[in-house]
Protein backbone atom coordinates (compact mmCIF):
# COMPACT_ATOMS: atom_id res chain seq x y z
CA UNK A 1 0.00 0.00 0.00
CA UNK A 2 2.67 2.46 0.89
CA UNK A 3 4.13 2.12 -2.85
CA UNK A 4 0.49 3.22 -4.37
CA UNK A 5 0.51 6.59 -1.86
CA UNK A 6 4.28 7.43 -2.94
CA UNK A 7 2.88 10.07 -4.79
CA UNK A 8 4.81 13.42 -5.53
CA UNK A 9 8.42 14.48 -5.52
CA UNK A 10 8.57 14.82 -1.70
CA UNK A 11 8.96 10.87 -1.40
CA UNK A 12 7.13 10.41 1.17
CA UNK A 13 7.93 7.07 3.25
CA UNK A 14 5.96 5.42 6.03
CA UNK A 15 8.50 3.86 8.53
CA UNK A 16 8.33 0.75 8.67
CA UNK A 17 7.50 0.24 12.69
CA UNK A 18 7.91 -3.31 14.55
CA UNK A 19 5.45 -4.10 17.58
CA UNK A 20 7.21 -3.63 20.71
CA UNK A 21 8.37 -6.16 22.16
CA UNK A 22 7.20 -7.22 25.44
CA UNK A 23 9.37 -10.03 26.92
CA UNK A 24 12.91 -9.19 28.50
CA UNK A 25 14.44 -11.44 25.51
CA UNK A 26 12.44 -9.81 23.41
CA UNK A 27 13.50 -6.41 24.38
CA UNK A 28 17.05 -7.13 24.71
CA UNK A 29 17.63 -8.23 21.06
CA UNK A 30 16.01 -5.52 19.97
CA UNK A 31 18.77 -3.33 22.10
CA UNK A 32 21.32 -5.24 20.38
CA UNK A 33 19.77 -5.14 16.96
CA UNK A 34 19.85 -1.47 17.38
CA UNK A 35 23.38 -1.37 18.79
CA UNK A 36 24.82 -3.29 15.98
CA UNK A 37 22.92 -1.65 13.44
CA UNK A 38 24.88 1.37 14.24
CA UNK A 39 21.47 3.47 13.89
CA UNK A 40 22.56 5.99 16.27
CA UNK A 41 24.99 7.44 13.61
CA UNK A 42 22.63 7.98 11.00
CA UNK A 43 21.34 10.97 13.24
CA UNK A 44 24.73 12.26 13.36
CA UNK A 45 25.46 12.00 9.39
CA UNK A 46 21.54 14.09 9.18
CA UNK A 47 22.59 16.79 11.07
CA UNK A 48 26.36 17.28 9.99
CA UNK A 49 24.86 16.93 6.58
CA UNK A 50 22.14 19.72 7.71
CA UNK A 51 25.15 21.64 9.11
CA UNK A 52 27.23 21.25 5.71
CA UNK A 53 24.30 22.46 3.45
CA UNK A 54 23.45 25.04 5.57
CA UNK A 55 27.05 26.52 5.47
CA UNK A 56 28.40 25.68 1.93
CA UNK A 57 25.02 25.52 0.02
CA UNK A 58 23.42 28.50 1.22
CA UNK A 59 20.69 26.75 2.78
CA UNK A 60 20.46 28.26 6.09
CA UNK A 61 16.68 29.09 6.80
CA UNK A 62 17.27 31.98 9.15
CA UNK A 63 15.59 35.10 7.50
CA UNK A 64 17.69 38.27 9.00
CA UNK A 65 13.97 39.96 9.49
CA UNK A 66 14.60 43.55 9.78
CA UNK A 67 17.19 43.83 7.04
CA UNK A 68 15.24 41.34 4.36
CA UNK A 69 11.61 40.27 4.30
CA UNK A 70 10.10 37.42 2.77
CA UNK A 71 7.21 38.47 0.21
CA UNK A 72 3.76 38.79 1.33
CA UNK A 73 0.51 37.86 -0.65
CA UNK A 74 -1.01 40.65 -2.80
CA UNK A 75 -3.95 39.33 -0.83
CA UNK A 76 -2.60 40.33 2.64
CA UNK A 77 -4.89 43.11 4.64
CA UNK A 78 -2.74 45.47 6.06
CA UNK A 79 -2.74 49.31 6.92
CA UNK A 80 -5.15 51.03 3.86
CA UNK A 81 -3.92 52.92 1.08
CA UNK A 82 -6.01 55.74 -0.38
CA UNK A 83 -5.51 55.77 -4.01
CA UNK A 84 -5.10 58.80 -6.50
CA UNK A 85 -6.68 59.31 -10.81
CA UNK A 86 -3.41 58.11 -12.61
CA UNK A 87 -5.14 60.78 -15.15
CA UNK A 88 -5.36 63.83 -12.96
CA UNK A 89 -3.29 63.25 -9.67
CA UNK A 90 -6.43 64.12 -7.45
CA UNK A 91 -7.87 61.33 -5.08
CA UNK A 92 -10.40 59.29 -5.98
CA UNK A 93 -12.64 59.26 -2.87
CA UNK A 94 -15.91 60.60 -3.86
CA UNK A 95 -16.84 60.90 -0.24
CA UNK A 96 -19.78 58.25 -0.80
CA UNK A 97 -19.01 57.27 2.73
CA UNK A 98 -19.76 53.39 1.83
CA UNK A 99 -17.19 52.52 3.86
CA UNK A 100 -18.22 54.14 6.83
CA UNK A 101 -21.13 52.74 7.10
CA UNK A 102 -20.15 48.97 6.47
CA UNK A 103 -17.53 49.09 8.85
CA UNK A 104 -18.25 46.62 11.25
CA UNK A 105 -15.97 47.81 13.85
CA UNK A 106 -17.34 51.72 13.63
CA UNK A 107 -13.66 52.56 13.11
CA UNK A 108 -14.01 54.46 9.52
CA UNK A 109 -14.91 58.53 10.58
CA UNK A 110 -15.44 60.69 7.35
CA UNK A 111 -16.54 63.84 6.69
CA UNK A 112 -17.49 65.72 3.59
CA UNK A 113 -18.74 69.15 2.42
CA UNK A 114 -19.76 70.43 -1.24
CA UNK A 115 -16.52 72.79 -2.44
CA UNK A 116 -17.01 75.94 -5.10
CA UNK A 117 -17.69 73.74 -7.98
CA UNK A 118 -20.22 71.90 -6.12
CA UNK A 119 -18.05 68.81 -6.06
CA UNK A 120 -18.07 66.56 -3.05
CA UNK A 121 -14.78 67.02 -1.05
CA UNK A 122 -13.43 64.97 1.89
CA UNK A 123 -12.85 67.22 5.11
CA UNK A 124 -11.86 64.94 7.45
CA UNK A 125 -11.43 60.24 7.02
CA UNK A 126 -9.86 58.89 9.83
CA UNK A 127 -9.31 55.31 10.53
CA UNK A 128 -8.98 53.98 14.25
CA UNK A 129 -6.65 50.95 14.05
CA UNK A 130 -6.97 50.68 17.47
CA UNK A 131 -10.19 49.11 16.49
CA UNK A 132 -9.65 48.06 13.09
CA UNK A 133 -10.16 44.40 12.48
CA UNK A 134 -9.03 44.44 8.69
CA UNK A 135 -11.76 43.19 7.62
CA UNK A 136 -11.29 44.82 3.94
CA UNK A 137 -15.16 45.68 4.31
CA UNK A 138 -14.23 48.76 3.25
CA UNK A 139 -12.32 48.17 0.41
CA UNK A 140 -15.12 45.24 -1.17
CA UNK A 141 -17.32 48.15 -0.95
CA UNK A 142 -15.73 51.42 -2.60
CA UNK A 143 -17.47 51.86 -5.65
CA UNK A 144 -14.03 53.14 -7.06
CA UNK A 145 -11.57 51.54 -5.62
CA UNK A 146 -10.27 54.54 -3.92
CA UNK A 147 -9.46 52.70 -0.57
CA UNK A 148 -7.35 49.60 -0.82
CA UNK A 149 -5.44 46.97 1.87
CA UNK A 150 -1.89 47.93 1.49
CA UNK A 151 1.06 45.52 2.44
CA UNK A 152 2.52 48.03 5.66
CA UNK A 153 2.36 45.63 8.48
CA UNK A 154 4.57 47.08 10.51
CA UNK A 155 2.17 49.52 12.38
CA UNK A 156 4.33 49.71 15.49
CA UNK A 157 4.54 53.60 16.21
CA UNK A 158 4.59 56.19 18.34
CA UNK A 159 0.62 57.68 18.32
CA UNK A 160 -2.14 55.55 17.08
CA UNK A 161 -3.21 58.43 15.17
CA UNK A 162 0.11 57.97 12.93
CA UNK A 163 -1.23 55.41 9.86
CA UNK A 164 -4.67 56.75 10.27
CA UNK A 165 -5.07 60.02 8.46
CA UNK A 166 -6.20 60.35 4.88
CA UNK A 167 -2.98 62.39 3.92
CA UNK A 168 -0.96 60.10 5.60
CA UNK A 169 -3.18 56.52 3.75
CA UNK A 170 -2.85 58.78 0.34
CA UNK A 171 -0.63 57.86 -2.17
CA UNK A 172 1.95 60.90 -2.48
CA UNK A 173 1.66 63.24 -5.12
CA UNK A 174 5.17 62.41 -6.34
CA UNK A 175 4.66 58.53 -6.09
CA UNK A 176 1.74 58.57 -8.54
CA UNK A 177 3.42 56.67 -11.32
CA UNK A 178 4.38 53.91 -8.72
CA UNK A 179 1.02 53.65 -7.62
CA UNK A 180 -0.16 50.16 -8.28
CA UNK A 181 -3.80 48.96 -8.71
CA UNK A 182 -4.79 45.96 -5.98
CA UNK A 183 -4.91 42.75 -8.00
CA UNK A 184 -8.09 42.17 -5.92
CA UNK A 185 -9.05 39.34 -3.57
CA UNK A 186 -8.38 36.56 -5.48
CA UNK A 187 -4.67 37.50 -6.70
CA UNK A 188 -2.21 35.10 -5.98
CA UNK A 189 1.05 35.88 -4.74
CA UNK A 190 4.34 36.76 -6.80
CA UNK A 191 6.35 33.70 -5.69
CA UNK A 192 3.11 31.13 -6.05
CA UNK A 193 4.62 29.28 -8.97
CA UNK A 194 7.39 27.99 -6.44
CA UNK A 195 5.10 27.20 -3.95
CA UNK A 196 3.17 24.57 -5.62
CA UNK A 197 3.83 21.36 -4.63
CA UNK A 198 2.30 18.10 -5.33
CA UNK A 199 0.93 16.05 -2.17
CA UNK A 200 -0.57 12.98 -1.53
CA UNK A 201 -3.84 13.09 -2.45
CA UNK A 202 -4.61 9.55 -3.44
CA UNK A 203 -7.34 8.31 -0.51
CA UNK B 1 62.71 25.22 45.49
CA UNK B 2 61.27 28.56 45.44
CA UNK B 3 61.76 28.37 41.70
CA UNK B 4 59.20 25.36 41.53
CA UNK B 5 56.45 26.89 43.56
CA UNK B 6 56.57 30.03 41.61
CA UNK B 7 56.79 28.06 38.34
CA UNK B 8 53.41 25.92 39.73
CA UNK B 9 51.73 29.11 40.71
CA UNK B 10 51.99 30.75 38.05
CA UNK B 11 51.04 27.43 35.50
CA UNK B 12 47.74 27.08 37.68
CA UNK B 13 46.72 30.58 37.30
CA UNK B 14 47.34 30.54 33.47
CA UNK B 15 45.50 27.32 33.51
CA UNK B 16 42.61 29.17 34.95
CA UNK B 17 42.51 31.90 32.95
CA UNK B 18 42.77 30.76 29.91
CA UNK B 19 40.29 27.52 31.13
CA UNK B 20 37.67 29.71 32.11
CA UNK B 21 37.79 31.89 28.99
CA UNK B 22 38.16 28.79 26.96
CA UNK B 23 34.69 27.64 28.66
CA UNK B 24 33.31 31.08 28.01
CA UNK B 25 34.44 30.84 24.19
CA UNK B 26 32.53 26.98 24.52
CA UNK B 27 29.51 28.33 24.76
CA UNK B 28 29.62 30.53 22.00
CA UNK B 29 30.69 27.68 20.12
CA UNK B 30 27.97 25.24 20.96
CA UNK B 31 25.37 27.94 19.97
CA UNK B 32 27.08 28.54 16.65
CA UNK B 33 27.51 24.70 16.16
CA UNK B 34 23.64 23.49 17.59
CA UNK B 35 22.59 26.65 15.15
CA UNK B 36 23.97 25.28 12.40
CA UNK B 37 23.18 22.22 12.59
CA UNK B 38 19.82 23.28 13.08
CA UNK B 39 19.80 25.77 9.98
CA UNK B 40 20.04 28.61 11.79
CA UNK B 41 22.64 31.75 11.91
CA UNK B 42 23.47 31.13 15.68
CA UNK B 43 24.35 34.29 17.90
CA UNK B 44 25.04 37.03 14.93
CA UNK B 45 24.70 40.92 15.87
CA UNK B 46 27.38 41.63 18.61
CA UNK B 47 30.32 42.27 16.91
CA UNK B 48 32.12 40.01 14.41
CA UNK B 49 30.37 36.87 13.91
CA UNK B 50 28.52 37.57 17.10
CA UNK B 51 31.82 36.91 18.27
CA UNK B 52 31.49 39.84 21.34
CA UNK B 53 27.91 37.64 22.41
CA UNK B 54 30.61 36.33 24.89
CA UNK B 55 31.12 39.35 26.46
CA UNK B 56 27.52 40.79 26.28
CA UNK B 57 26.17 37.07 28.21
CA UNK B 58 29.27 37.79 30.93
CA UNK B 59 28.52 41.44 31.38
CA UNK B 60 24.45 39.85 31.69
CA UNK B 61 25.73 37.24 33.95
CA UNK B 62 27.89 40.02 36.44
CA UNK B 63 25.25 42.50 36.59
CA UNK B 64 22.44 40.26 37.29
CA UNK B 65 20.97 40.27 40.84
CA UNK B 66 21.88 37.57 42.85
CA UNK B 67 19.05 35.93 44.12
CA UNK B 68 18.96 32.92 47.37
CA UNK B 69 15.64 31.94 48.59
CA UNK B 70 14.45 32.56 51.62
CA UNK B 71 13.93 28.98 52.50
CA UNK B 72 17.18 28.28 50.97
CA UNK B 73 20.02 26.93 53.00
CA UNK B 74 22.13 29.88 52.71
CA UNK B 75 25.77 28.84 53.05
CA UNK B 76 25.17 25.41 51.49
CA UNK B 77 23.62 27.18 48.38
CA UNK B 78 26.31 29.81 47.97
CA UNK B 79 29.28 27.15 48.43
CA UNK B 80 27.62 24.16 45.99
CA UNK B 81 28.40 26.50 42.96
CA UNK B 82 32.08 27.07 43.87
CA UNK B 83 32.12 23.42 44.71
CA UNK B 84 31.83 22.53 40.46
CA UNK B 85 33.92 25.25 39.33
CA UNK B 86 36.64 24.30 41.79
CA UNK B 87 36.58 20.25 41.31
CA UNK B 88 36.64 21.08 37.38
CA UNK B 89 39.78 23.08 37.73
CA UNK B 90 41.44 20.99 40.17
CA UNK B 91 41.31 18.03 38.21
CA UNK B 92 43.08 19.30 35.47
CA UNK B 93 46.07 19.63 38.07
CA UNK B 94 46.96 16.01 37.40
CA UNK B 95 46.63 16.39 32.88
CA UNK B 96 49.53 17.24 30.83
CA UNK B 97 48.05 20.32 28.71
CA UNK B 98 50.80 20.09 26.27
CA UNK B 99 54.50 18.91 25.31
CA UNK B 100 57.38 20.30 27.27
CA UNK B 101 58.70 23.13 25.84
CA UNK B 102 61.25 26.10 26.51
CA UNK B 103 60.66 29.44 26.96
CA UNK B 104 62.87 32.52 28.07
CA UNK B 105 65.73 29.49 28.52
CA UNK B 106 63.37 27.74 31.08
CA UNK B 107 62.17 24.10 30.23
CA UNK B 108 58.02 23.56 30.94
CA UNK B 109 56.29 20.92 31.71
CA UNK B 110 52.96 22.13 31.38
CA UNK B 111 51.09 19.84 34.22
CA UNK B 112 51.15 21.20 37.14
CA UNK B 113 51.78 18.53 39.24
CA UNK B 114 52.67 15.03 37.71
CA UNK B 115 51.14 13.08 40.10
CA UNK B 116 52.01 9.33 40.43
CA UNK B 117 48.46 8.34 40.53
CA UNK B 118 47.14 11.13 38.06
CA UNK B 119 44.34 9.66 36.22
CA UNK B 120 42.89 8.10 39.72
CA UNK B 121 42.98 11.78 40.80
CA UNK B 122 41.49 13.59 38.05
CA UNK B 123 38.77 11.02 38.25
CA UNK B 124 37.78 11.71 42.04
CA UNK B 125 37.91 14.98 41.45
CA UNK B 126 35.63 15.16 38.66
CA UNK B 127 33.43 12.54 40.74
CA UNK B 128 33.56 15.34 43.78
CA UNK B 129 32.34 18.08 41.25
CA UNK B 130 29.02 16.20 41.35
CA UNK B 131 28.42 17.21 44.93
CA UNK B 132 27.52 21.02 43.38
CA UNK B 133 24.43 20.17 41.94
CA UNK B 134 23.58 17.39 44.50
CA UNK B 135 24.04 20.49 47.08
CA UNK B 136 22.27 22.52 44.97
CA UNK B 137 19.67 20.73 44.24
CA UNK B 138 19.02 19.97 47.87
CA UNK B 139 19.72 23.59 49.46
CA UNK B 140 17.59 25.54 47.18
CA UNK B 141 14.11 24.30 48.35
CA UNK B 142 12.30 23.92 45.29
CA UNK B 143 11.06 20.75 43.48
CA UNK B 144 12.67 20.83 40.22
CA UNK B 145 16.02 21.28 42.33
CA UNK B 146 15.46 18.78 44.63
CA UNK B 147 14.46 16.13 41.50
CA UNK B 148 17.54 17.56 39.80
CA UNK B 149 19.62 16.45 42.86
CA UNK B 150 18.27 12.70 43.27
CA UNK B 151 18.85 12.64 39.41
CA UNK B 152 22.38 13.31 40.11
CA UNK B 153 22.59 10.48 42.55
CA UNK B 154 20.61 8.53 40.39
CA UNK B 155 23.64 9.52 37.43
CA UNK B 156 26.62 9.44 39.65
CA UNK B 157 25.52 5.70 40.92
CA UNK B 158 25.50 4.75 37.20
CA UNK B 159 28.07 6.11 35.28
CA UNK B 160 31.17 6.37 37.91
CA UNK B 161 31.64 2.63 37.84
CA UNK B 162 31.95 2.35 34.08
CA UNK B 163 34.38 5.07 34.26
CA UNK B 164 36.90 3.06 36.81
CA UNK B 165 36.33 -0.20 35.36
CA UNK B 166 36.68 1.24 31.37
CA UNK B 167 40.08 3.33 32.01
CA UNK B 168 41.20 0.29 34.18
CA UNK B 169 42.09 -1.82 31.15
CA UNK B 170 44.01 0.62 29.31
CA UNK B 171 45.53 1.30 32.69
CA UNK B 172 46.76 -2.27 33.14
CA UNK B 173 48.58 -2.32 29.61
CA UNK B 174 50.59 1.00 30.73
CA UNK B 175 51.12 0.20 33.98
CA UNK B 176 51.06 3.55 35.54
CA UNK B 177 48.38 6.25 36.76
CA UNK B 178 50.31 8.91 35.31
CA UNK B 179 49.13 10.57 32.12
CA UNK B 180 52.62 11.62 31.33
CA UNK B 181 53.39 7.86 31.09
CA UNK B 182 50.01 6.87 28.97
CA UNK B 183 51.26 9.23 26.61
CA UNK B 184 54.97 7.68 26.25
CA UNK B 185 53.57 4.47 26.17
CA UNK B 186 52.07 5.78 22.58
CA UNK B 187 54.90 7.19 21.69
CA UNK B 188 55.42 5.40 18.43
CA UNK B 189 53.09 6.67 15.94
CA UNK B 190 49.36 6.13 15.26
CA UNK B 191 49.83 2.39 15.37
CA UNK B 192 50.84 2.53 19.34
CA UNK B 193 47.53 4.27 19.74
CA UNK B 194 45.49 2.35 22.93
CA UNK B 195 42.40 2.87 20.57
CA UNK B 196 43.62 0.03 18.74
CA UNK B 197 43.81 -2.30 21.16
CA UNK B 198 41.24 -1.42 23.32
CA UNK B 199 38.57 -0.27 20.79
CA UNK B 200 35.86 -1.40 23.36
CA UNK B 201 37.08 0.52 26.65
CA UNK B 202 37.63 3.92 24.48
CA UNK B 203 33.68 3.31 23.64
CA UNK B 204 32.41 3.03 27.22
CA UNK B 205 34.86 5.83 28.19
CA UNK B 206 33.06 8.08 25.71
CA UNK B 207 30.03 7.27 27.12
CA UNK B 208 30.87 7.28 31.05
CA UNK B 209 32.79 10.84 30.44
CA UNK B 210 29.48 11.86 28.47
CA UNK B 211 27.26 10.99 31.48
CA UNK B 212 30.31 12.57 33.82
CA UNK B 213 29.79 16.03 32.09
CA UNK B 214 26.10 16.02 32.07
CA UNK B 215 26.08 16.23 27.95
CA UNK B 216 23.16 15.18 25.90
CA UNK B 217 22.33 12.02 26.07
CA UNK B 218 22.70 12.09 30.03
CA UNK B 219 21.58 15.29 30.78
CA UNK B 220 19.31 14.36 33.27
CA UNK B 221 20.24 16.73 35.76
CA UNK B 222 18.94 19.90 34.22
CA UNK B 223 16.84 18.84 31.38
CA UNK B 224 14.25 21.85 30.67
CA UNK B 225 11.61 19.94 29.20
CA UNK B 226 11.21 17.90 32.53
CA UNK B 227 12.36 19.71 35.19
CA UNK B 228 13.13 22.96 34.33
CA UNK B 229 16.47 23.81 35.24
CA UNK B 230 16.94 21.01 37.57
CA UNK B 231 19.91 21.90 40.16
CA UNK B 232 20.02 25.04 38.34
CA UNK B 233 16.62 26.52 38.72
CA UNK B 234 17.01 28.92 41.47
CA UNK B 235 20.69 30.26 40.64
CA UNK B 236 20.88 33.48 38.92
CA UNK B 237 23.80 35.60 38.13
CA UNK B 238 27.09 34.66 38.59
CA UNK B 239 26.60 31.57 41.02
CA UNK B 240 24.74 29.95 37.50
CA UNK B 241 27.88 30.75 35.47
CA UNK B 242 29.90 28.83 37.90
CA UNK B 243 27.93 25.86 37.49
CA UNK B 244 28.54 25.96 33.39
CA UNK B 245 31.80 27.21 33.82
CA UNK B 246 32.66 23.94 35.59
CA UNK B 247 30.64 22.52 33.10
CA UNK B 248 32.58 23.57 30.30
CA UNK B 249 35.53 23.15 31.89
CA UNK B 250 34.79 19.22 32.52
CA UNK B 251 34.12 18.87 29.25
CA UNK B 252 37.75 20.28 27.91
CA UNK B 253 39.05 18.00 30.65
CA UNK B 254 37.15 14.72 29.26
CA UNK B 255 38.30 15.79 25.84
CA UNK B 256 41.91 15.97 27.71
CA UNK B 257 41.43 12.47 28.74
CA UNK B 258 40.16 10.91 26.34
CA UNK B 259 42.96 12.42 24.09
CA UNK B 260 45.80 11.03 26.03
CA UNK B 261 44.70 7.66 27.28
CA UNK B 262 43.55 6.43 24.23
CA UNK B 263 44.56 8.79 21.12
CA UNK B 264 48.48 8.96 21.53
CA UNK B 265 48.33 12.20 23.75
CA UNK B 266 50.93 14.60 22.89
CA UNK B 267 52.92 13.18 20.49
CA UNK B 268 53.84 14.60 17.22
CA UNK B 269 51.30 13.28 14.21
CA UNK B 270 53.31 12.70 11.51
CA UNK B 271 54.27 16.17 10.09
CA UNK B 272 51.92 18.27 12.75
CA UNK B 273 54.11 19.15 16.37
CA UNK B 274 52.48 17.46 19.64
CA UNK B 275 50.90 20.90 21.02
CA UNK B 276 48.52 21.36 17.85
CA UNK B 277 48.30 17.50 17.55
CA UNK B 278 46.44 17.78 20.65
CA UNK B 279 44.35 20.67 20.51
CA UNK B 280 43.34 19.26 17.63
CA UNK B 281 42.04 15.94 19.62
CA UNK B 282 40.74 17.92 22.33
CA UNK B 283 38.70 20.09 19.78
CA UNK B 284 37.67 17.15 18.11
CA UNK B 285 36.08 15.61 21.23
CA UNK B 286 34.58 19.01 21.77
CA UNK B 287 32.65 18.48 18.83
CA UNK B 288 31.46 15.35 19.05
CA UNK B 289 29.41 16.83 22.34
CA UNK B 290 28.39 19.59 20.48
CA UNK B 291 27.30 17.25 17.56
CA UNK B 292 25.80 14.54 19.16
CA UNK B 293 23.93 17.07 21.29
CA UNK B 294 22.49 17.95 17.99
CA UNK B 295 21.56 14.42 16.91
CA UNK B 296 20.25 12.41 19.80
CA UNK B 297 17.66 12.55 22.25
CA UNK B 298 18.15 12.11 25.88
CA UNK B 299 17.49 8.93 28.14
CA UNK B 300 15.41 8.18 30.95
CA UNK B 301 17.21 8.19 34.22
CA UNK B 302 15.98 4.60 34.64
CA UNK B 303 17.76 4.08 30.92
CA UNK B 304 20.44 5.71 32.24
CA UNK B 305 21.05 3.42 35.11
CA UNK B 306 19.76 -0.10 33.22
CA UNK B 307 22.28 0.69 30.62
CA UNK B 308 24.98 1.59 32.89
CA UNK B 309 24.62 -1.45 35.52
CA UNK B 310 23.22 -4.31 32.96
CA UNK B 311 25.17 -3.60 29.62
CA UNK B 312 28.12 -0.96 30.33
CA UNK B 313 29.55 -2.37 33.78
CA UNK B 314 29.78 -6.48 32.35
CA UNK B 315 31.08 -5.28 28.87
CA UNK B 316 33.65 -3.51 31.32
CA UNK B 317 34.49 -6.07 33.78
CA UNK B 318 34.57 -8.43 30.31
CA UNK B 319 37.01 -6.18 28.90
CA UNK B 320 39.24 -6.53 32.07
CA UNK B 321 39.07 -9.95 32.01
CA UNK B 322 40.01 -10.55 28.12
CA UNK B 323 43.18 -8.36 28.54
CA UNK B 324 44.17 -9.54 31.76
CA UNK B 325 44.31 -13.23 30.34
CA UNK B 326 45.90 -11.70 26.88
CA UNK B 327 48.68 -10.08 29.15
CA UNK B 328 48.84 -13.27 30.64
CA UNK B 329 49.80 -15.43 28.01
Amino acid sequence: MSEKKRVGVQNYRFIELEPTPTTAWGKFKRVLKRSVKLELFVGLKVTFREMFKALFMGEMHTVKYPLEKLPISPRYRAIHEMKRLLESGHYRCIGCGLCEKICISDCIRMDTRYDENQRKEVVEYTINFGRCIFCGYCAEVCPELAITHGGRYETASEQRASFSLFEDMLTPIDKLKEQKEYPGFGAISPNADENIKKTPLAY
Amino acid sequence: MDGYIIGTIIKAVLILLILSALAGFGTYLERKVLAFMQRRLGPYHVGPYGLLQILADGIKLFTKEDFIPAGANRIIFMIAPAITAATAFIALAAVPLLPEFTIFGIKVRPIVSDLNIGLLFVIAMMGVGLYGPLLAGMAQENKWGLLGSARTAVQFLSYEVVTGLSILAPIMMVGSLSLIDFNNYQAGGISHWIIWKQPLAFILFLISGYAETNRTPFDLLEHEAEIISGYATEYSGLRWGMFFIGEYTNMITIGFLASLIFLGGFNPLGFIPGGIAIILKVSFFFFLMLWIRAAWPHIRPDQLMWLCWKVLMPLAVLNILITGIVMMV
